[in-house]
């Protein structure tokens, strides 16, 4: 848990060292940003509150199994697909997303089929989208930003093919 | 929407776990929960005031819709370097497209803090997954956000035709 506290000090350092900044710009500067953080905070919550909360129910009706046989070994470009496939549909935080890729690789997934289901989790797990990136953005931005990543993953995958394994 | 899906997966567990399994799920998800909230004060804050201290003109400049590959870039090492997780990096970036970032720049950033961001890799991705998947998932993913900034802005002029935004690509 060391690296979450680093995370956090770091983060809360930035917080402190803009705050400063707005800080020395005059109060009123300070105090003004200061109130639109906190009701970004309080709108925010709710919607936070029901995904995370949620997201563990979403998370245990769907086995993983299905989606660590979706990344098949020797699967070629139709693996790759579904590999992209599963990684947009995983739901739950980054311990799912991470523990399936590590499964599938251990139970001798290919690895630019693996790459690809990481990347394209990284990309647009729907939940992340939808919990956090929705609420927080303007969503003509989100379905922009997802719309032109669809190929990425693709392009993630054709990098590993060529440079080989870890 | 999400409160139906929530609400049809908890009955769901209910009916294969019974009321143990749904509370388990809850207890964990409640401390999660608990844990992120200062987490997204945090980012709240943090969004607040670069909106408020970044001059619009100057972020236009560097991050606006000429900016160029130069502002792909600076997209994608303001991504890099940004600490913590979603709660931080949407406001921040929904704060540099509210000061005048362009939508190719601020996707760089935020495929950029997705991808090769190093929050997610020290705290989940390298324990999980281990260190040389990571490093070379990342070396893998380096071009990405850059490509994906330029394929946005391509994209966005013709999409959105504007006098000023037109011709100034590559």
């Amino acid at each position: 848990m060391s690296a979450a506290l680093f995370i956090d000090i770091l983060l809360w350092g930035s917080v402190f060292g803009v705050g400063l900044i707005a800080f020395r710009r005059g109060p009123p500067v300070f105090k003004a940003s200061l109130r639109e953080g906190s009701m970004d905070f309080i709108n925010i919550v709710p919607r936070i509150a029901l995904g995370v909360i949620g997201s563990g129910y979403i998370a245990a009706i769907i086995p993983q199994e299905v989606i660590t046989g979706w990344l098949g070994p020797d699967s070629g470009w139709l693996g790759v697909a579904t590999a992209v496939v599963a990684g947009a549909a995983t739901p739950g935080g980054p311990v799912i997303g991470f523990s399936i890729g590590t499964v599938a690789l251990k139970s001798g997934g290919g690895v630019p089929q693996v790459v690809a289901y990481v990347v394209a989790w990284a990309l647009f797990a729907f939940q992340r989208v939808i919990l956090w990136e929705i609420p927080f953005m303007p969503a003509r931005f989100v379905w922009f930003r997802c719309a032109v990543s669809v190929p990425f993953p693709f392009v993630a995958a054709a990098i590993a093919m060529v440079i080989g394994k870890p | 929407m999400i409160a139906v899906l929530v609400a049809v997966s908890a009955a769901l567990v209910w009916r294969r776990d019974g009321t143990d399994g749904v509370l388990e799920i809850l207890t964990h998800d409640l401390s999660l929960f608990g844990g992120i909230l200062p987490r997204v004060l945090a980012g709240c804050l943090l969004g607040a005031f670069i909106s408020e201290i970044l001059p619009h003109e100057k972020v236009s400049r560097a991050l606006g819709p000429k900016s160029g590959l130069k502002g792909l870039l600076i997209g994608t090492a303001f991504g890099a370097i940004l600490p913590g997780g979603p709660f931080t990096a949407y406001p921040v970036a929904s704060a540099l497209l509210a000061v005048g970032a362009d939508f190719g720049a601020t996707i760089a950033m935020v495929v950029s803090w997705t991808l090769i961001g190093y929050g997610r890799a020290v705290a989940w991705e390298i324990p999980i997954m281990g260190t040389d998947f990571t490093l070379w998932r990342i070396l893998i993913s380096l071009p990405l956000p850059v490509l994906a900034g330029s394929l946005g802005r391509f994209v966005y002029v013709r999409l959105y035709p504007t006098p000023a935004a037109k011709d100034d690509e590559n």
